[in-house]
């Protein structure tokens, strides 16, 4: 099997219907992309260019338009997450107590880099600006789970955790 | 809703949250009055929140039902107290105990022992309030509130944030009423102007004449914008607000839009702040349910409505023009000024723009006057800012400090100094844009003009502690680093200027820079203040021009003598065996991955420099401590 034809789009109707809605809620409001990319993200996960072509015919729109405001955003991704999405704060707060020091201990356990998926699908890390929770630092969320004051030796056990769980 | 509605609604619950605010023995008699024996506030900010609150109030209300106490103790979730370091946060009222990092155990304990049996469980209590004699003082007399003047966050971790009620009984609506009222569109803004309240967000521009330009822009739309695209990592002021405090941001926002001649505003708000998200919209139902949004408000003939906008993780559209471009659903870049929002805005609209937390302070002007304001702070700089204390503090949290305060009072009094016996290195302001304060400034008074003379600014208002651990390079590096990332691209100034001074940082900090690499990026920095676009790019050298001109040394260290002073950057490190230590176990030579320790049995080892990786596996395995780096 090629790369692509692996990481191929695969949508169902009931997503393609929410979709639609979604567009039709929104068509006459103005400035409506940026609400629309955030929901269809909510609907497929990520925003393949598929969606982005459904975006562009239903708000009327280029798709090279769709596509600008797709790469611009840092929330918006094209390409599929990780089941589990982790994500460390590289924030000024978390950086000064070692978040760069964590964000290495997850990448060697797992073996991808920053901003990548593992091949099962059960992982995708990313780093992000600040969560807030400066009090914790260094932090690191896994889904809506944050882990606060974290050191790297911590890393192993937090992630285990899910890799037990497994996938669906 | 009428003004006499309004006040009926405050006198039902005004009572309730008075026992929060008054010494304990008068609160005994008051909360007699209320219906609720005991009040208990747990902190349902992000930080408690992360650090577990849910499962602690969780935990409270099962224990008060299983103890029979759910109907005379009143449980309130607020928004933050600002101790984030001492999370989850739970306070009892009448008494004021203030229990820090709270667990469901603990609370179990504190159920049965102090609201049923009325004593507290001292050991629970935040150490500071305390005293060696055993005796509670206030949380107002303890070091880290002391020094603290609450404007912006006075309602923060004092209401529910979440019950429209509990902000109408601190004043909530007054000054909407009374500008509606009794007040003219130029008498709101006459208020503010002499108020002399400036941008919180940064600029410092001063808001009334903001407000004016807009007010006359002659046009038939306008619009109210708040900024709450909170982007410089480490700080969230503006996040608490909104997560203690939503109603605050409306009823300015309405007023705003009634001095300037607008119907409708947009509060723009960073995605990944779900709760203030979710608040806001539930504070925003509430508002209209309660008709200060929507048409006729106070049957002045005022229409008001607002929305909620999600920004979409872009740095720059903190930026005035590039938030309003994002909102119109565009790519967040931002548009040469002039024509300023207040002529051209919005959907090409006269907009006023302001920050939450300058929005946070215009309801106590209205009510209070532009003289009680300015009995606050500096001549110029009034009123009181809220600061982000984060990095090497021991009280990481949420602290308001009336403009003037010293840098000194609020790391060592405030902050509570520096954790393990360090030392105080600098406090970075600003952000990504802004600089550092050397400890040689410390006791420099804090408002928008002393921090610009020193090369930073007050930026949003995270402040980030250094100490003599950090290189002062690196953390140049770091906020290059996100500038780049951040960097929207369409100024070449900015897109590649930015690059550029990376490139220079990380051959420094990988000890191939060069003395005239300095010059270099020096001229380059001032090309970039003077040519980029929007104040991303105008402000992104500030990090290393600040740096470079108070810690010009470590600069020279890492160039010259190829070394990181504070031994932080990686490959300037140097691993060295002492001989004396070495016993010779060979156990060094037999982990280094990539063969660069030699040496005999019994014989102390050496390192071959040029090929260790400063992987620092042998430092870890060493029995003996013989391995050091410098």
């Amino acid at each position: 099997m090629t790369e692509s034809s692996l990481n191929a789009f695969k949508g169902t109707i009931a997503q393609e219907r929410k979709l639609k809605d979604v567009i039709a809620k929104h068509k006459d409001m103005p400035g409506a992309l940026l609400p629309v990319l955030q929901e269809a993200q909510d609907i497929y996960g990520y925003l393949p260019i598929e969606v982005q072509q459904m975006v562009a015919d239903g708000l009327g729109i280029s798709l090279s338009e769709v596509y600008g405001v797709a790469t611009f955003y840092s929330q918006f991704s094209l390409t599929p997450k990780g089941e589990h999405r982790i994500s460390v704060c590289l924030g000024t707060a978390c950086y000064v107590k070692g978040a760069d020091k964590i964000l290495a201990a997850i990448e060697e356990k797992l073996g991808i880099k920053s901003g990548e998926c593992t091949p099962d699908g059960l992982f995708s890390i990313d780093s992000c600006r600040c969560v807030g929770a400066c009090g914790l630092a260094p932090v690191m969320m896994v889904d809506d789970e944050v882990y606060g004051k974290m050191t790297p030796d911590q890393v192993d056990k937090i992630l285990d955790k899910y890799i037990k769980k497994g996938g669906k | 809703m009428k003004l006499e509605e309004l006040n009926k609604i405050k006198k039902e619950h005004e009572q309730i949250v008075k026992v929060r605010k008054i010494v304990a023995s008068e609160g005994e008699k008051l909360a007699k009055k209320t219906g609720y024996r005991k009040q208990v506030l747990v902190c349902g900010g992000t930080g408690c929140t992360s650090s577990g609150s849910k499962k602690v109030i969780e935990a409270l209300e099962k224990s008060l039902k299983a103890n029979g106490l759910e109907k005379e103790i009143l449980v309130v979730r607020t928004g933050c107290f600002g101790l984030c370091s001492l999370g989850p946060i739970m306070i009892v009222y009448p008494e004021g105990a203030f229990y820090s990092q709270a667990t469901p155990e603990g609370v179990e304990r504190i159920v049965k022992e102090h609201l049923k049996e009325g004593k507290i469980v001292k050991e629970l209590l935040y150490e500071e309030t305390v005293h060696e004699d055993g005796s509670i003082i206030s949380l107002s007399e303890t070091a880290f509130y002391k020094k603290q003047l609450r404007v912006a966050l006075r309602n923060c971790g004092v209401i529910d944030p979440e019950n429209i009620d509990e902000y109408i009984a601190v004043d909530g609506y007054q000054a909407l009423a009374k500008v509606l009222t009794k007040m003219t569109p130029d008498d709101v803004i006459n208020e503010i102007t002499a108020s002399g309240l400036r941008g919180r967000g940064g600029g410092g521009f001063p808001t009334g004449r903001k407000w004016s330009f807009a007010k006359a822009s002659v046009n038939d739309v306008k619009y109210v914008c708040c900024n709450a695209d909170e982007g410089d990592p480490g700080a969230f002021m503006d996040r608490s607000i909104l997560e203690g405090d939503p109603q605050c941001i409306i009823e300015a926002m309405i007023i705003a839009g009634y001095a300037i001649g607008a119907h409708h505003g947009f509060v723009y708000i960073r995605a990944e702040y779900p709760i203030a998200v979710q608040r806001l919209q539930k504070a925003i139902d509430q508002a209209k349910e309660y008709g200060f949004l929507g048409k006729n408000i106070f049957g002045s003939g005022f229409d008001f409505d607002m929305e909620i906008r999600l920004g979409a993780g872009a740095f720059v559209c903190g930026e005035e023009t590039a938030l309003m471009t994002s909102i119109e659903g565009n790519r967040g870049e931002p548009r040469p000024r002039p024509p300023f929002p207040a002529v051209k805005g919005l959907f090409g609209k006269p907009t006023v723009l302001n920050n939450v937390e300058t929005y946070a302070n215009i309801a106590q002007i209205i009510l209070n006057g532009s003289k009680w304001f300015t009995s606050m702070g500096t001549p110029k700089s009034p009123g009181t800012k809220v600061f982000a204390l984060g990095g090497k503090i021991t009280n990481v949290g949420l602290v308001e400090i009336p403009m003037g305060t010293t840098l000194r009072e609020i790391v060592e009094e405030i902050g509570g100094g520096i954790p393990n016996g360090k030392k105080f290195k600098a406090a970075q302001t600003g952000g990504p844009s802004g600089g550092c304060i050397p400890a040689l400034h410390i006791d420099t008074p804090i408002d928008y003009d002393s921090l610009l003379a020193l090369g930073s600014m007050m930026g949003s208002g995270g402040m980030i502690i250094l100490d003599e651990d950090t290189c002062m390079v690196d953390i140049a590096k770091f906020y290059l680093e996100f500038t780049v990332d951040e960097s929207c691209g369409k100024c070449t100034p900015c897109r590649v200027g930015t690059r550029r001074l990376l490139q220079f940082l990380d051959k420094i900090t990988s000890g191939k820079g060069e003395m005239e690499d300095l010059e270099k990026i020096d001229e380059l920095a001032r090309h970039m203040q003077t040519s980029s676009l929007c104040a991303l790019g105008q402000t992104a050298p500030n990090p290393v021009l600040s740096t470079m001109n108070y810690f010009k040394d470590e600069y020279i260290a890492h160039i010259k003598d190829k070394t990181c002073p504070a031994g932080v950057c990686k490959a300037l490190m140097k691993y060295e065996i002492i001989p004396a230590k070495c016993k010779g176990c060979t156990l060094c030579a037999r982990n280094c991955p990539v063969g660069a320790i030699s040496g005999t049995v019994k014989q102390p080892h050496v390192i071959n420099q040029d090929k260790c990786i400063k992987c620092g596996l042998c430092m870890k395995n060493c029995k003996f401590g013989a391995i050091y780096t410098h």
